[in-house]
């Protein structure tokens, strides 16, 4: 039964490679969107940080 | 309504928001996509011309839908930015085309192996395939452009007048079939008339298709928060922002 569903039909290799593929792009869309979002944030951290340091030497 | 419009349209507002939508969409969007993918690949019956290689479908569509619907929205976005300067608007646009270059190539991807055991070919210079390969080259054009400058003000503004006159190739694309003798099969489901499929094969097409728009959503809402830090560099808001960063995640090493 259940390699009967594995089989497609004898699609298998079409199907199964397409879904796999689909499968893949989405885990990367999903996580390239994670990364850029983290490293902007990233970004901003140390710019703020930077800034902190400078305005605090400024008013020592 | 409109007021609600103008706030989403101020930096700090739609930061806050889409931080806070995220979850929303992640979840339905996962929950209808497994749903989808069993209904495609168990509960419905293999086609009566192409057995078991039509559960292809369930995610080549929703990709093709995709690409045309991501770039309907960049264009969009990148006119209302044009014509009323929302540089939101443009932080929105730039956010769209990473995530369209993927579903397009994912849409061509699909397509060439699902046209190898239908038609006998990977590909053909037919008209659906020959105009989603254009907007491929769009969305790249449109990346290139954007990184050839510097400032990012003058970035958004030549790259969206290529995002609206490249809008043109969507209703190409979406006609292509009905206007010239294609290769590619025709619509099943059209905005008139019935739609040529069995329900028990449709709703998992219509259900991927909302899972693959939930999908972008929660995409959408980290790649436009990267977008708005890049843009907002020194605002009063972000560095509260960070404070709150710093404090969960503790000062990272400068």
């Amino acid at each position: 039964m259940f390699e009967h569903f594995l089989a497609m039909g004898g699609y298998a290799a079409y199907v199964w490679s397409c879904y796999g593929i689909t499968l893949f792009a989405l885990i990367v869309i999903a996580m390239s969107g994670r990364a850029v979002y983290q490293r902007e944030l990233n970004a901003a951290r140390r710019r703020t940080l930077a800034n902190q340091t400078n305005s605090a030497g400024l008013t020592a | 309504m409109w007021t609600w419009f103008h706030k989403l349209a101020s930096p700090p507002y739609a930061y806050d928001v889409a931080g806070k939508c995220q979850p929303w969409f992640w979840w339905p969007s996962l929950i209808l996509m497994a749903v989808s993918a069993y209904g495609g690949l168990v509960l419905a019956p293999p086609d009566y011309q192409q057995k078991d290689a039509f559960r292809i479908i369930y995610v080549h569509a929703p990709s093709a839908w995709m690409s045309l619907f991501v770039y309907s929205t960049m264009a969009i976005a990148a006119g209302v930015g044009l014509i009323w300067r929302i540089k939101l608007a443009h932080a929105f646009a730039a956010a769209c085309a990473p995530i369209g270059v993927w579903f397009t190539g994912l849409a061509l991807i699909t397509g060439s192996v699902w046209g190898k055991p239908m038609w006998g070919t990977w590909w053909a210079w037919d008209p659906r395939l020959t105009s989603e390969l254009i907007l491929l080259f769009l969305y790249l054009g449109y990346l290139s452009l954007r990184s050839s400058f510097e400032d990012i003000s003058r970035a958004d503004r030549a790259s969206a007048v290529l995002a609206v006159v490249g809008v043109v190739n969507v209703p190409i694309i979406h006609y292509s079939v009905i206007w010239w003798n294609s290769l590619h099969q025709g619509p099943s489901v059209t905005k008139t008339g019935a739609p040529t499929i069995d329900p028990s094969m449709l709703w998992p097409l219509f259900c991927m298709i909302v899972a693959f728009m939930l999908f972008f959503a929660a995409v959408m809402c980290d790649r436009l928060r990267a977008e708005i830090l890049k843009r907002e560099r020194s605002a009063k808001w972000l560095m509260k922002e960070v404070a709150v960063a710093h404090e969960r995640d503790g000062v990272p090493n400068v």
